[in-house]
């Protein structure tokens, strides 16, 4: 009984969700009654493999083909390492290119796939937990099968720590050159500009509750009257509202002020991921149960229309 | 060339709402054309306008309620849509990725599209898996979670910008025949103009059941199964300020003040 994870780096360095899939993995394979072993593909594998034998791993499978990431390599790799060492389950991350690739690896080897798991119990039938309606629901969906790939929400597992013993080993398989047919060219930095939402002491932060352009100066004049810098969730910044550099969230700036206003902001996962380190988080929204109400420290259950315009008089401004 | 456009139907939920079994409530449930499709519509649109002889194909899976959100499609520039259903989908439980996968997989050969274009996910249940799964299948290449894209007619090929984490992108060139998952804020989707929705009502809308599509009953045996469905037990320990708005942004303020962070 073997519990694969497939770990993930970019330009030279391993990121957090591999240490989170350590974990993960640890409990799949407790769960499971058996190891668990790490992939780790492309650029330095040896110094990667270093850093990730920690507590619980048992082996790490390295191939060293490619520098970055790319689809095609990882799923060839990991559909010949699951099928030479037939783990009981491959785990993988819920990023960007973990989505990239678990789809291509379930198919590949013809089992079934769940995404975005934010728990799961595998002591029996295995029972993932996901969540449903934008967050509103959680659901538990059963796996019926011998094996099948999951991919977990970055940030739900602790980073693994404490120092391993694992047994590393390269992995070799031929590589099929002609079905590599994405070539990656290049990374670029975006949203860079005057403002860096990241040094400000105070966020007044906006989303989709402001509802058109034309009331963005509201939460301008708020943001003036307070001295504080305006930031965004991500659909002010896809509508063309706001530049990209005032986006807070998993695509956009990780932000951690002393003071986080979310103003009709809803609090979706990947906006909560840029957030979540805030001092203190305030929701000013009308949905009492929105997620950003499982994380705030202080919230107003009201209209932003009503509450927003009485803020900026406090502070001697004038609503728009 | 020909772009085939996979979209969703999806279902909003109310603010409050109850559970039925296994979903939400039918009366607490909006729906509406899934967020990320609606990007993946217009950019197939706006490639169809920028080069000549390019068709937009675009389907669904869903019951006759999703003609609404097809036709929705069609208003705003696709050329003709499918829509898979008979009654042995609608008695299936939960039609997870790869049963999905599995319906596309028989559109796709059928259709024989030079570029498949998918949301990254769906608003509800928001595997985001379907579209990679789809092209496994089929045997394109792909791309998840494209927020720019430029492709070469002639030659079927894309350079595409893929939304990493942390304000990264990453540049990629991919081969066609592919099948690319596109991000929401890629371009600006149009609204469906009065002429367009007219135009809409004319324009082919074909229905096909599993049989036309050559596929047994069997493809929709999945080994994953919805168990259940509940509201998540609240973590939140938040102060709630109440009262009137004048009141709590009395409290808001005050906090602000007290804690140090604002001044005057």
């Amino acid at each position: 009984m073997t519990v694969l994870a497939v770990t993930e780096h970019r330009r030279g360095e391993l990121r957090d969700p591999s240490f989170e899939l350590i974990t993960a993995g640890r409990q799949l394979a407790d769960d499971l009654g058996g190891e668990l072993h790490l992939a780790v593909i492309g650029g330095d594998v040896d110094g990667y493999a270093d850093q990730l034998n920690r507590e619980g791993v048992d082996a790490i499978h390295t191939v060293a083909e490619g520098e970055e990431f790319n689809h095609d390599i990882y799923t060839q790799a990991v559909t010949a390492m699951a099928e030479a060492h037939e783990p009981d389950a491959v785990l993988m991350a819920n990023t960007v290119n973990g989505l990239d690739f678990a789809p291509a690896v379930a198919g590949q080897l013809d089992v079934p796939l769940v995404t975005d798991a934010v728990d799961f119990d595998a002591s029996g039938t295995p029972e993932i937990t996901r969540e449903q309606y934008g967050g509103k629901v959680e659901t538990t969906v059963d796996i019926e099968a011998d094996q099948f790939a999951l991919t977990i929400r970055p940030a739900e597992w602790a980073k693994a720590e404490g120092t391993g013993d694992a047994e590393v080993a390269a992995f070799d398989f031929d590589l099929d050159e002609s079905a590599v047919r994405s070539t990656v060219t290049g990374f670029e930095e975006v949203g860079s500009g005057d403002v860096d939402i990241a040094d400000a002491d105070i966020l007044v932060s906006v989303g989709r509750g402001i509802e058109e352009e034309d009331n963005l100066p509201l939460v301008e004049e708020l943001a003036d009257a307070l001295g504080a810098t305006l930031s965004s969730s991500r659909p002010i910044v896809d509508n063309g509202w706001l530049p990209k550099n005032r986006q807070v969230g998993q695509s956009g700036k990780v932000v951690t002020p002393d003071v986080y206003i979310a103003i009709g902001i809803s609090g979706a996962v990947q906006h909560v991921a840029g957030m979540k380190g805030s001092d203190t988080i305030v929701a000013i929204n009308t949905d009492p149960n929105a997620p950003i109400m499982d994380i705030a420290d202080y919230a107003i259950v009201d209209d932003l229309f009503d509450v927003v315009p009485e803020l900026i008089e406090e502070f001697g401004g004038e609503a728009p | 060339m020909k772009v085939l456009v996979t979209v969703k139907e999806v279902a909003e939920v109310d603010d409050e709402f109850t559970i039925d079994g296994l979903d939400v409530d039918e009366s607490y449930l909006e729906y509406d054309l899934n967020e990320w499709d609606d990007y993946a519509i217009e950019e197939a649109v706006q490639l169809s306008e920028a080069n000549d002889d390019v068709e937009v194909v675009t389907v669904t899976v869903g019951p006759e309620r999703a003609d609404e959100t097809i036709r929705m499609a069609l208003a705003k520039g696709a050329d003709r849509a499918l829509r898979v259903w008979d009654d042995a989908i609608a008695g299936a439980e939960f039609l997870d990725p790869g049963t999905k996968a599995q319906l596309l997989e028989a559109v796709v050969e059928e259709e024989d599209p030079d570029l498949v274009l998918t949301g990254v996910q769906s608003g509800d249940d928001a595997f985001g898996a379907t579209g990679v799964a789809l092209a496994e299948r089929v045997g394109y290449e792909w791309a998840a979670v494209v927020n720019d894209l430029e492709h070469d007619v002639e030659a079927n090929d894309s350079s595409v910008r893929r939304e990493l984490e942390g304000g990264v992108e990453e540049l990629t060139d991919v081969e066609g025949p592919a099948v690319l998952t596109i991000q929401t804020g890629i371009n600006e989707p149009r609204y469906a103009s009065l002429r367009g929705i007219r135009q809409a009502q004319r324009k082919p809308l074909d229905v096909q059941t599993l049989d036309d599509l050559g596929l047994e009953e069997s493809v929709l045996e999945t080994s994953v199964d919805l168990t259940s469905m509940y509201e998540p037990e609240s973590e939140s320990d938040a102060v709630i300020w109440e009262g009137s708005a004048d009141e709590t942004a009395g409290e808001l303020a005050s906090f602000l003040r007290d804690s140090g962070v604002v001044e005057g």
